[in-house]
């Protein structure tokens, strides 16, 4: 059924993703890969996996952008994790013709079923945040399942039931949890880190946060480096008694 | 967008189509049209093969078109649901309008207004097809009214041309009046496709790198590294690039082939030269189907998808 769940469900599983400390390593999307290569929406295939021009499906990509404050001019590089932010009006879902795309009403979580997918790819073109990849082996539609088939699994350590990328994550950037609980561990860290949604004007409500980076300790450490290379010190302000006599015989 | 050949065949040809299945119960219905067998035959052939061509070319970008009929199960939400049902269900109408014309010789009475009927469901498959882009929030250059108005018009204007072009071969005494009909949708096309144009350039963004990121209290936010070193889907599907002097060159080479000469050449063959007839609307015809399948690859090619902005876009 490709309407949304008539009332929104109360569990809303989702992520949050700390980019304060978020280093980049790219771990989180490989152990992505790496279970749901086996997983609800098996297998990721690839096309040409060892050779020139490979391509494949990913359910989790990792950009790398950089901020520059526009009076300072200084600068600050903000790793940037992004996969399915299993949002409550998910386009996705409504554009869907054949209802292989749905949200269930228990938790929140988006997820396509393939036996039914006809390989339209137009959900891939309501979602804003490019959380949907085609499968061009299959011919269906994948994407995160926030590893339904791993938090729900009885067989597995209680610790272990978590997204493999918030088990993987060697810096605990990534946190798992019910958002829709406004008093629950992940909640509250949202509450207190100020957590955001992307692109809200799109009007998709996401479900997963995001923690902005915190301002830097030091901002006047960055005063004495150079903005860039051609920077030229000319003062001699602070030199030591041979180090200003040098600086004349070669001015001279 | 990707400009995929089978979407383009789809909008165009199917538009054109019901253009002409609208046209031919309209004119029956001011008597303007013969209820002559072959006539029918001939233009119902061509409306009917442009609109089945193009729904079974739309199938040719699925995954798995043998499952094709799942679309028609999420009416409630998914245009493109409503767009194949419309699409079936038109055929019933039309379908029994084009038999009792071809073979009962009646275009009046009964046939004609289950021809009407036909005409208004054509309509709405035209605009269900248009809601498929017009929809998605995500291309803001499709997310305009003016994408309706575009489809519909060009589908009026296209199907006029068609008609005329067929009424001119079987040398109707009618052609004119529906020589000047096209005239005045081609008119109107050429008016429109400027508007929707100046609309989509003077569009303020939408989103921003900022706003896709939710950094930019941090400063202006640009790409450094993308998240991966070969192309993928995404950017294949939603990351085509066209480059500026080439669409500013195409959007001329739409305007003059699919607006202007077809104008030009319908005045001419009304007016000017009404023995070459036949050859001046043969090649306004032509004429017109390179230039309306520039536009509507334009239409696709020239649209930014907001996810571009996680790739180095700084604002769609
Ligand atoms: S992030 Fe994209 S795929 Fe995921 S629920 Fe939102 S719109 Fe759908
Ligand atoms: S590609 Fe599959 S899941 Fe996506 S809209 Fe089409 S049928 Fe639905």
């Amino acid at each position: 059924m490709t309407s949304l769940p008539r009332k929104p469900s109360r569990v809303k599983l989702g992520l949050v993703i700390d980019l304060d400390i978020c280093v980049g390593c790219q771990a989180c999307a490989v152990n992505c890969k790496e279970w749901n290569t086996s997983g609800h929406s098996a297998p990721l295939t690839d096309i040409n996996p060892y050779g020139a021009g490979q391509k494949g499906v990913w359910y989790n990509r990792i950009h790398s952008f950089e901020a520059v404050d526009q009076e300072t001019g200084d600068s600050q590089t903000i790793n940037f994790p992004k996969s399915c932010l299993h949002c409550e009006d998910a386009p996705c879902v409504t554009v869907c013709p054949t209802g292989a795309s749905y949200k269930r009403s228990e938790d929140g979580i988006v997820l396509v079923n393939g036996d039914i997918c006809i390989g339209c790819k137009l959900c891939s073109w309501a979602c804003p945040y490019g959380a949907r990849e085609y499968d061009e082996i299959e011919g269906v539609m994948k994407k995160c399942t926030l590893c339904v088939d791993k938090i729900y699994n009885e067989t597995l350590s209680p610790s272990s039931r978590v997204p493999a990328c918030v088990a993987t994550c060697p810096v605990g950037a990534r946190h798992f949890g019910d958002l829709g609980d406004p008093h629950s561990e992940i909640s509250n860290l949202v509450k207190a880190r100020g957590g955001f949604a992307l692109m809200p004007e799109q009007g998709t409500e996401p479900v997963n946060r995001y923690l902005p980076p915190r301002p830097k300790q030091h901002q006047k450490s960055t005063d004495q480096s150079p903005r860039s290379l051609e920077h030229k010190d000319t003062s001699t302000d602070g030199a030591g008694l041979l180090a200003r006599w040098v600086d004349k015989v070669l001015s001279a | 967008m990707h400009p995929a050949k089978s979407v383009i065949f789809f909008t165009t040809g199917s538009g054109a189509g019901y253009g002409m299945l609208i046209w031919l119960a309209v004119l029956s219905l001011l008597g303007l049209q013969p209820a002559d067998s072959i006539y029918g035959l001939v233009a119902f052939g061509i409306a009917f093969a442009l609109v089945v061509g193009g729904l079974i070319s739309s199938t040719f970008h699925l995954g798995h078109p043998e499952r094709a009929l799942r679309a028609l199960s999420q009416w409630r939400s998914s245009w493109l649901s409503r767009e194949g049902i419309a699409a079936i269900v038109t055929f019933a109408p039309t379908g029994l309008f084009a038999l009792a014309w071809v073979f009962l010789n009646e275009n009046q009475s009964y046939a004609v207004g289950l021809g009407i009927i036909g005409a208004a469901m054509s309509l709405i498959t035209v605009y269900c097809t248009s809601m498929i882009y017009g929809s998605l929030k995500t291309i803001p250059a499709w997310f305009t009214k003016w994408t309706s108005i575009a489809y519909i018009t060009f589908a009026l204007m296209t199907g006029a041309v068609l008609l005329w072009f067929v009424a001119v071969i079987f040398g109707l005494p009618q052609a004119n009046i529906i020589g000047l009909i096209a005239l005045v949708f081609v008119g109107l096309g050429f008016i429109i496709k400027l508007k929707y144009w100046h609309t989509v350039d003077h569009a303020p963004a939408t989103s921003t790198a900022e706003s896709a990121t939710g950094l930019g209290k941090l400063g202006k936010i640009a790409l450094v590294e993308a998240p991966h070193s070969e192309d993928n889907y995404l950017l294949q599907e939603m990351g085509f690039r066209i480059a500026r002097k080439h669409a500013t060159k195409l959007r001329k080479i739409a305007l003059v082939l699919g607006f202007i000469i077809p104008f030009v050449l319908i005045a001419l063959a009304i007016y000017g030269f009404p023995q070459f007839q036949l050859l001046i609307a043969g090649v306004a015809v032509f004429s017109g189907i390179v230039g309306i399948v520039t536009e509507r690859w334009l239409f696709f090619a020239e649209a930014k998808h907001v996810v571009t902005l996680y790739y180095g876009e700084s604002a769609i």
